[in-house]
């Protein structure tokens, strides 16, 4: 009954920014960011990346001053000491990833063709702990977004540019997340498109909704709320939780790809991560 | 690891110096959620800020303090490529102190 109501509101979205039936990823993209570029005329694409504070001016007054000395220099500091340090059999992270894991944040997360799996940052440097025989990490706080919060440091200034691959599985990875960010859940009854695609740049209370487009650039985040770094899934499950909806857990299928598709549609934006928000 | 990361800039005869610590910041009223015991007070208790062998700032921080703190302070005098050095001490006897480069 649920899965019919979300299908149904599904299609009725998707029909709303693209015309016809069956549009492809990419133009679900150009759709998706030429509604942001509408409806915030005053603000440049590329700002987009900068979430909230590419449409409010005086909230951004006070981001700036935080980034001029951010929460997040111990983060990093601490994960680039973490990254750096061997694992009991003398390998690092980097021996892991391409180009030694610098540089890379804006690759993720990708649809891997072998595995048939979306893969996510987090879930690959705990992939590489296990292939190294180490314990994994917690996934939505803590060491792994230590770690994260560097690799998205060296990676700043990097395009996004995520592909889907002519694979049927990439595409139903893709469509799995854009399911979940246009359906209704929760007691509340609120899809994440309420708040980030139709309602962006209005106030719940005293916070104002950021774009979807952009959201994702700037992970792993230090929020004020949280006093520390966490994930991208650690957010989704607190966004969950705010509409009353049973959260997924970190890493599972449907976060990831939430991920992916999220991440799709801020395709062209840069990595500017870790970032600080409230 | 290193618990104090500063950044100094002179300009016009006065020195703006910011610093990040790395602290805990226990209040001592935090309670543990699985033991029901307080968590005992753990934060930074003073504050020093050095240049050319005098003190030019000293901060009496209490459990109000956030944690990771972050301070912001100027003083007269400084110039770039002279060093500004910053130590604190906390209530369990714990001290820290780096220096740094005034840009």
């Amino acid at each position: 009954m649920i899965k019919t109501i979300a299908s149904a509101t599904l299609a009725a979205l998707i029909a709303l920014p693209v015309a016809g039936n069956a549009s492809t990823p990419k133009e679900e993209l150009k759709a998706f960011q030429d509604y942001f570029m509408k409806r915030f005329p005053d603000t440049p694409f590329m700002d987009f990346q900068n979430g909230v504070y590419s449409i409010d001016a005086a909230s951004r007054e006070q981001w700036e001053d935080i980034e001029e000395f951010a929460p997040y220099e111990l983060n990093i500091s601490n994960g680039e000491e973490l990254f750096n340090t061997p694992f009991a059999n003398g390998k690092t992270y980097a021996s892991c990833f391409e180009n030694g894991g610098i540089g890379i944040r804006q690759n993720y997360p990708y649809f891997d063709t072998g595995s048939g799996e979306v893969k996510t940052l987090e879930l690959e440097i705990n992939e590489c702990r296990k292939a190294n025989n180490e314990k994994p990490l917690k996934w939505k706080t803590g060491p792994i977004a230590d770690i994260s919060a560097y690799m998205a440091f060296t990676s700043r200034g990097k395009k996004f540019n995520i592909i889907i691959p002519d694979d049927p599985r990439a595409l139903a990875a893709y469509n799995r997340g854009k399911r979940h960010f246009y359906a209704k859940r929760g007691q509340m009854n609120m899809a994440c498109a309420d708040c980030h695609f139709f309602y962006a740049g209005n106030k719940v209370r005293a916070d104002l909704l950021s774009p979807a487009l952009g959201q994702l650039t700037h992970f792993p985040v230090y929020r004020s709320k949280w006093g520390s770094m966490g994930t991208a899934h650690r957010r989704y499950a607190g966004c969950n939780k705010q509409v009353r909806a049973k959260p997924f857990k970190a890493q599972s299928a449907e976060y990831r790809a939430l991920e992916y598709f999220h991440t799709y549609m801020s395709n062209g934006l840069i990595a500017n991560g870790p970032g600080a928000r409230k | 690891m290193a618990t104090i990361k500063i950044r100094a800039k002179a300009k016009n005869g006065i020195t703006t110096v910011k610093t990040l610590v790395s602290h805990p910041m226990e209040t001592g009223l935090r309670k543990n959620k699985k033991t029901g015991k307080k968590i005992p007070a753990h934060h930074v208790t003073e504050v020093n800020a050095e240049y050319n062998g005098n003190t030019v700032m000293t901060a009496n921080w209490g459990p109000g303090i956030s944690k990771n703190p972050y301070l912001s302070f100027k003083f007269k005098g400084g110039s770039a490529g002279e060093r500004i050095k910053i130590s604190w001490v906390d209530n369990m006897g714990k001290g820290d102190s780096l220096e740094a480069v005034i840009k």
